[in-house]
């Protein structure tokens, strides 16, 4: 059973003095997969990353990586982990290749010989190639961002752990990282990625896990955490009240006039469950409504999200 | 052998890491600007010093070798320590205030590998802060006053060559003890992510024991002071070498290098890294 899973943990629980940063998670990363790690800031995201890579040792509960179930032991498989933590961070007064190449010294597994080769491609593969031989405090932010998955590109990996990969990127470059990402799961590595932002993940998991406060509200696949949400049935119409009515007999909840939301808006929004879309809108039409626009949206991760972890941009504490 | 092998190639970009940073060379500057500074200002002044005992100052007029040994006293009161405490704070406390260490980490190297390349590359900082000092304090004592033939404390005179193995002498004994200052540097650095933290703590240790070293009152605590032995190294001039104080002085570095590289392990090994 385990066999299958990239990164397990059970019962894992951090408390800093006070605070439980990471309350009792159970995390399922299935090997092959790309896991988007998703929560607010504060939420316990990159405390439980730092308890996988070995930084964080854990107040409570058990964690195994790539197999390796002992914190000696988990040591011993990070060579076969990438992870780019909590933003790139580097020498400022060397160049980003000095950089890399004062990484692959610390690696005791790397050879030497290879080295040079390695670095260059790790370089090519995030497109920094220009820039590798410039100091690293001249870097923007997207090119940090860059050296630093270059670093976690170093040696084959069989796990990447990407906090918030795209952080600083601009829109071409987060579309990059993404596409890097999805091309590194087609190899078979495994991904972990974590993010506030969810447009940036969505497109690429495979599986999804919400932290919030501490807590992991919600784990599986896309599909299963995206399940516990009803399709949003919208109708364009003027003739609201007959509208209304049809929904209403067809079993709709939260029938919402969406004219009071937005001028020049005739439309009416709610949730039809268990009645095909075609049905609703043969009813409507039987009944005499004008019907001007009909659309049945999915529920978003976005909305999802905001369900799982509550509105706003409060920081958990 | 492999082991070795990648040991020596984290020592080498460790060392590479040190040598290259500008603050550092900058450093090593005023390390060997010091005994030219002294060499110059004898040079340019007449009048002879009144005697005061056996000080190497006085002897420089007569031959450029004592240069090296009075640039030694001088520098390993303040500028020598500041060296080691300055390289120690970048150790363990600098990768952590630049985030580096969480990468390091995650490499990943076992933390006690870590420590141990670290401490090394400190040794490897002060031996070479130390060799600095006495090159150039040789190239302008012998640029100056010329290199020759040495007369010994005790009124013996040996051969330039014999004079200069009894100069290294010195120097390892120094170094030793500059690494024993560097385990306490270590330690610090391993407290805190302030890198000038660590630095200013650690010289303010080397301060503190030279203030109590020098209060009559306290004298039963001198012996166990780091820095009470120091002056030692002048002892090589005697015929024979006296080796007693110099013993006595290299098993308390020894001892304090155990003490603080213990506590640097200790609190190293299991910390959280949350920078």
């Amino acid at each position: 059973m385990s066999a299958a899973l990239a990164v397990r943990t059970s019962s894992l629980a951090k408390t800093f003095g006070a605070q439980r940063a990471v309350d009792g998670i159970d995390l399922r990363v299935p090997a092959g997969g790309v896991y988007g790690f998703l929560g607010p800031n504060g939420s316990g995201k990159t405390t439980t990353i730092r308890m996988l890579l070995g930084l964080v040792r854990p107040s409570a509960g058990e964690i195994e990586v790539l197999g390796a179930g002992t914190p000696g032991a988990i040591v011993d498989v990070l060579h076969r982990v990438g992870a780019l933590v909590e933003g790139p961070a580097f020498h400022p007064y060397l160049s980003g290749r000095a950089n890399l190449r004062r990484l692959d010294a610390a690696d005791a597994r790397a050879d030497p010989r290879t080295s040079r080769t390695r670095i260059d491609a790790a370089i090519e593969r995030v497109g920094l190639t220009p820039a590798a031989d410039k100091r690293f405090r001249a870097y923007s932010l997207g090119m940090k961002q860059r050296l630093a998955i270059a670093a976690a590109l170093l040696a084959p990996r069989d796990l990447l752990v990407l906090d918030e990969p795209t952080n600083g990127l601009d829109p071409q470059g987060t579309r990059e990282v993404r596409a890097l990402i999805g091309a590194l799961a087609r190899e078979g590595t495994t991904v972990l990625v974590s993010s506030h932002l969810l447009s940036e993940i969505e497109q690429v998991c495979t599986h999804l896990g919400v932290m919030h406060a501490g807590r992991l509200v919600a784990q599986g696949s896309v599909a299963e955490v995206l399940g516990g949400a009803d399709a949003v049935t919208r109708v364009d119409t003027p003739d609201f009240v007959p509208a209304r009515d049809v929904l209403v007999r067809l079993g709709a909840r939260d029938v919402r006039d969406l004219r009071d939301a937005a001028p020049g808006v005739e439309a009416l929004e709610t949730v039809v469950a268990g009645v095909p879309p075609e049905r609703v809108v043969a009813e409507l039409v039987a009944a005499g409504v004008r019907v001007r626009g009909f659309a049945v949206t999915a529920p978003g991760l976005e909305e999802r999200f905001i369900a799982l972890t509550g509105e706003g941009f409060d920081v958990s504490g | 052998m492999s082991a070795v092998s990648s040991f020596l190639r984290l020592l080498a970009s460790e060392v590479r890491l040190i040598a290259g940073r500008r603050r550092n060379q900058a450093g090593v500057a005023v390390l060997a600007l010091v005994p030219i500074v002294m060499a110059v200002a004898i040079r340019a002044s007449t009048a002879p010093r009144p005697g005061r005992g056996p000080d190497f100052f006085s002897s420089i007029a007569g031959n450029g070798f004592f240069v090296a040994l009075a640039a030694l006293a001088a520098e390993i009161t303040l500028f020598l320590p500041l060296a080691v405490a300055t390289l120690s704070g970048d150790a363990i406390a600098g990768e952590a205030h630049g985030g580096t260490l969480r990468y390091l980490l995650t490499v990943p190297v076992r933390r006690t590998r870590l420590l141990a390349v670290k401490y090394l590359s400190l040794v490897v900082g002060a031996a070479i802060g130390v060799a600095v000092v006495v090159l150039a304090a040789l190239a302008a004592g012998g640029l100056l006053f010329g290199l020759g033939p040495v007369t010994l404390l005790s009124g013996t005179q040996v051969g330039l060559g014999d004079a200069l193995g009894r100069l290294a002498v010195a120097c390892a004994y120094l170094t030793l003890q500059l690494a024993a200052l560097a385990a306490i540097g270590l330690f610090v650095s391993t407290l805190t992510e302030q890198p000038i933290g660590a630095t200013i703590t650690v010289t303010l240790l080397v301060m503190t024991m030279w203030i109590l070293d020098g209060i009559p009152q306290l004298d039963g605590l001198h012996p166990w002071l780091l820095v009470d032995r120091w002056s030692a190294f002048g002892d090589v001039m005697r015929d024979p070498i006296f080796w007693d104080t110099m013993a006595t002085g290299s098993l308390v570095a020894l001892a304090y290098t155990a003490v603080f590289l213990s506590a640097a392990w200790a609190r190293f090994a299991g910390k959280d890294i949350t920078s």
